[in-house]
């Protein structure tokens, strides 16, 4: 038996038994318990790339891994039929089904696996008591949630797995119980997620009942042959909105800051992948397992409608998450509204992808944008997991989130202030971050499809500029802040290293990286037609209208420098000792001591007032509207669906 | 056979409803049951079969022509489903504990510090 032939399953039981294995170290120390699970957590992630390199080099771009099988690595017999290697003597099997896109979100999940680990060895000592002991269990458990919905090639199996992430999940969110607001976000994300979770399962019995089958593959192929009724169509909408809400897609996004305001700081990273396992869910069923029913003879369902669907739901998400997260005051709660906002890049890329597929522009245009919203996928992980971490940094110094009563660490915790400012240019699509890189993807491609999206995406970057702008002031600059004298431990400092080192590598490599890892992806979802030209080089990244090298822009950056260096040099030494240079700008206005960071865009948000006020509203916090607008979407779409686009 | 389809339709509604019209977090939780029965019935009808064998191939009439047995993989579908409600029930039912010695209330119009 060769052991890297059953890869699929090993990193779902490495961690899953190390889970296991936790309560039994009871009385072990904590630091102990914490090695292991970083130990754990390396060796998953070496088995994740090891993997993803099978995945990449196989001849299919893709790994079978069937339960029960004696050669269960025997992919050769599988290559032929989709599934059911087996005819006869098993009429149902979990097939572990590892192509191009699962590997890629498997690395991300064992990356952030790592990363969390890491941190939570500095971070986990402080929490108190007996608690601690569950906490790697629940953390090991999310872990093996989100492999197995990203490998898992079974709708059922699917289902039980996003259960299992969400019930670690939603315990972990309560981790810290004697909060009454962790209780509070872990039972809304809890019910909404079960509702959620139900109408899934609903939309795989309508399946089962009908083709009597759980393999999304086979499937497929079943649907593409006998066409599409009503009953799938109810199963899309079904699936649809159950992953969109626990992607956190607005308006069904209200559990999302809740849960990722509550969640320990430590897990953070861990929390977005979870959010994003979903996402990737969300990509599988709409592209593999309906990939056939577009164009099917009988009732094919308009990929147009459904594309813009997604859309739609990633433009609200965009806008009404990074206007929401302008007026926020604590640094958590701002960056899940953030969260909220990146995730609608990916709807929007992969909306357009899908609202073009089959069609010329698809080659033109909609594979890039694909590859754009993927390619968004592991920079807004990473980004938005190095931001989360920096803000665990100073509620570890400060124990508050509070911006109103931060200022003043960049003194003391330099590294913490790099990483933020990493992660804050980043997520704000400054070039050479990463972020940049995948929003000009998305940019260049979307307006050919309608140029209002583009639009749209480039002024919630410039807002999302605008907000990260007042938690850099409000946090970081100012006189120095008493209470802090040094940095956070190291092992918390290494965490957000590896972070932003990947950051910067993706925004230097961009082109490289979308070639070789973001186009199999694209490949995997929407057929091997999607690319026809060779758009992508290696350094630069081609989108059909326009190119982006951040080592040219780089070299354009360190000319201006040059002439700056010279102007100034050329210039009068002495200008700023005379004049008023050192005193704020505050337009003609008295010089406040106080400025509240509530207030730094306070003509903005006061020119939409009325907006606000409606936002407000339908933030209650009122876990039956949490309910209430999940339900209407899901009514919403299976009305237009049904009624209209048939 | 129709009959089925509509009771478990029929408790996914009301459960639906139980959800969003009531303010009482108790009732919510039972709401959620009432829609998980509508969802396992659903599922675990499918593997009915009229007149059919408990799903053991040698009770069944192996070899006869009369072979006919109810749908094993359904059933093991619904007791799996069953598992995770009653876990999800669990853990519900505790957060609702501690969230009303915090609170001291089970209202959700007055278990919403998190808003905005």
């Amino acid at each position: 038996m060769n052991l890297t032939d059953h890869l699929p399953v090993l990193i779902i039981a490495l961690p899953l038994l190390t889970a296991f294995l936790m309560p039994l170290l009871r009385n072990v120390d904590q630091r102990v318990k914490g090695v292991l699970a970083v130990i754990v957590a390396v060796v998953t992630l070496l088995m994740v790339i090891s993997l993803a390199g099978d995945v990449y080099t196989s001849s299919e771009h893709r790994v079978d891994y069937t339960f029960g099988e004696r050669n269960a690595d025997n992919t050769t017999a599988l290559q032929n039929s989709t599934v059911l290697v087996d005819n006869g003597d098993f009429p149902i099997r979990i097939l572990f089904q590892i192509d191009a896109f699962s590997a890629f979100m498997a690395i991300i999940s064992a990356t952030v696996l790592l990363v969390g680990t890491l941190y939570s060895l500095a971070a986990v000592r402080n929490e108190d008591d007996a608690r601690k002991g569950h906490y790697y269990t629940l953390m090991m458990l999310m872990a093996v949630g989100m492999f197995g919905m990203e490998f898992t090639g079974d709708l059922f199996n699917l289902f039980v797995f996003m259960e299992l992430t969400s019930v670690s999940t939603c315990a972990m969110v309560a981790f810290h119980r004697e909060r009454s607001e962790s209780l509070e976000a872990a039972f809304k994300y809890l019910v909404i997620s079960t509702v959620g979770g139900l109408m899934m399962l609903l939309g795989v019995a309508l399946f089962y009942v009908q083709y009597d089958a759980l393999n999304m593959r086979y499937i497929a192929e079943l649907m593409a042959n006998r066409g599409v009724g009503d009953l799938e169509r109810t199963a899309l909408v079904l699936f649809m909105t159950c992953f969109a809400m626990k992607a956190g897609a607005v308006p069904m996004h209200m559990w999302t800051l809740d849960a990722y305001m509550e969640a320990p700081n430590s897990l953070m990273p861990m929390m977005v992948s979870v959010s994003q396992a979903s996402l990737y869910a969300l990509f599988r069923i709409v592209f593999t397992l309906y990939g056939g029913a577009y164009n099917v003879n009988v009732g094919a369902i308009d990929h147009e409608v459904i594309g813009q669907a997604l859309i739609i739901l990633g433009v609200l998400s965009m806008f009404i998450g990074v206007t929401m997260a302008l007026v926020q005051t604590d640094i958590k709660r701002l960056m899940a509204y953030h969260a909220v906002s990146q995730t609608g890049y990916m709807f929007l890329g992969v909306g357009v992808g899908l609202a073009v597929m089959g069609t010329a522009e698809f080659q033109e245009y909609g594979a890039r944008a694909m590859a754009g919203g993927i390619f968004h996928i592991i920079n807004h992980a990473f980004y938005k997991g190095l931001l989360f971490l920096t803000a665990g940094a100073v509620y570890y110094k400060l124990r508050t989130r509070d911006l109103d009563r931060m200022g003043g660490l960049a003194h003391s915790m330099p590294f913490t202030t790099i990483f933020f400012i990493i992660g804050a240019a980043a997520i704000a699509g400054l070039p050479p971050f990463n972020g940049y890189a995948s929003k000009v993807l998305i940019y260049e491609t979307v307006y050919q499809y309608n140029p209002l999206l583009t639009v749209i995406a480039m002024v919630v970057s410039v807002l999302t500029l605008a907000s990260f702008v007042k938690v850099f002031y409000s946090a970081f600059l100012g006189p120095r802040n008493p209470r802090v004298d040094d940095e956070v431990p190291q092992p918390m400092l290494l965490g957000m290293t590896i972070l932003a080192v990947l950051v910067l590598l993706l925004g230097l490599a961009p082109g490289l990286f979308v070639s070789t890892v973001v186009d199999p992806t694209v490949v995997a979802l929407a057929g091997e037609e999607a690319f026809e030209g060779d758009l992508a080089l290696e350094e630069t990244l081609a989108t059909g209208t326009g190119f982006w090298n951040p080592l040219l822009m780089l070299a354009g950056l360190a000319l201006m420098a040059i002439i700056v260096l010279v102007l100034r040099w050329i210039g009068e030494p002495d200008v700023r000792a005379t004049g008023r240079q050192g005193e704020p700008f505050v337009s003609g206005n008295p010089n406040e001591e106080v400025m509240r960071v509530s207030g730094v865009y306070w003509g903005f948000t006061e020119a939409l007032h009325g907006y606000y006020e409606k936002l407000r509203l339908v933030h209650s916090g009122d876990l039956r509207d949490y309910l209430f607008w999940y339900i209407s979407v899901t009514a919403l779409l299976m009305l237009y669906l049904l009624e209209v686009a048939t | 056979m129709n009959l089925v389809f509509v009771t478990a339709l029929l408790l996914i509604s009301i459960g639906f409803a139980g959800v969003v019209l009531n303010r009482n977090l108790m009732k919510i939780i039972i709401s959620i049951g009432v829609i998980e029965a509508g969802v396992n019935l659903f599922l675990v009808s499918s593997a009915y079969r009229e007149g059919g064998a408990l799903p053991i191939f040698t009770d069944a009439g192996a070899g006869t022509a009369t072979l006919s047995m109810a749908l094993p993989t359904a059933q093991a579908l619904t007791l799996t489903s069953i598992v995770i409600g009653v876990s999800i029930t669990a853990l519900l039912l505790s957060f609702a504990i501690v969230l009303h010695k915090h609170y001291g209330t089970l209202d959700t119009a007055e278990i919403r510090r998190l808003r905005e």
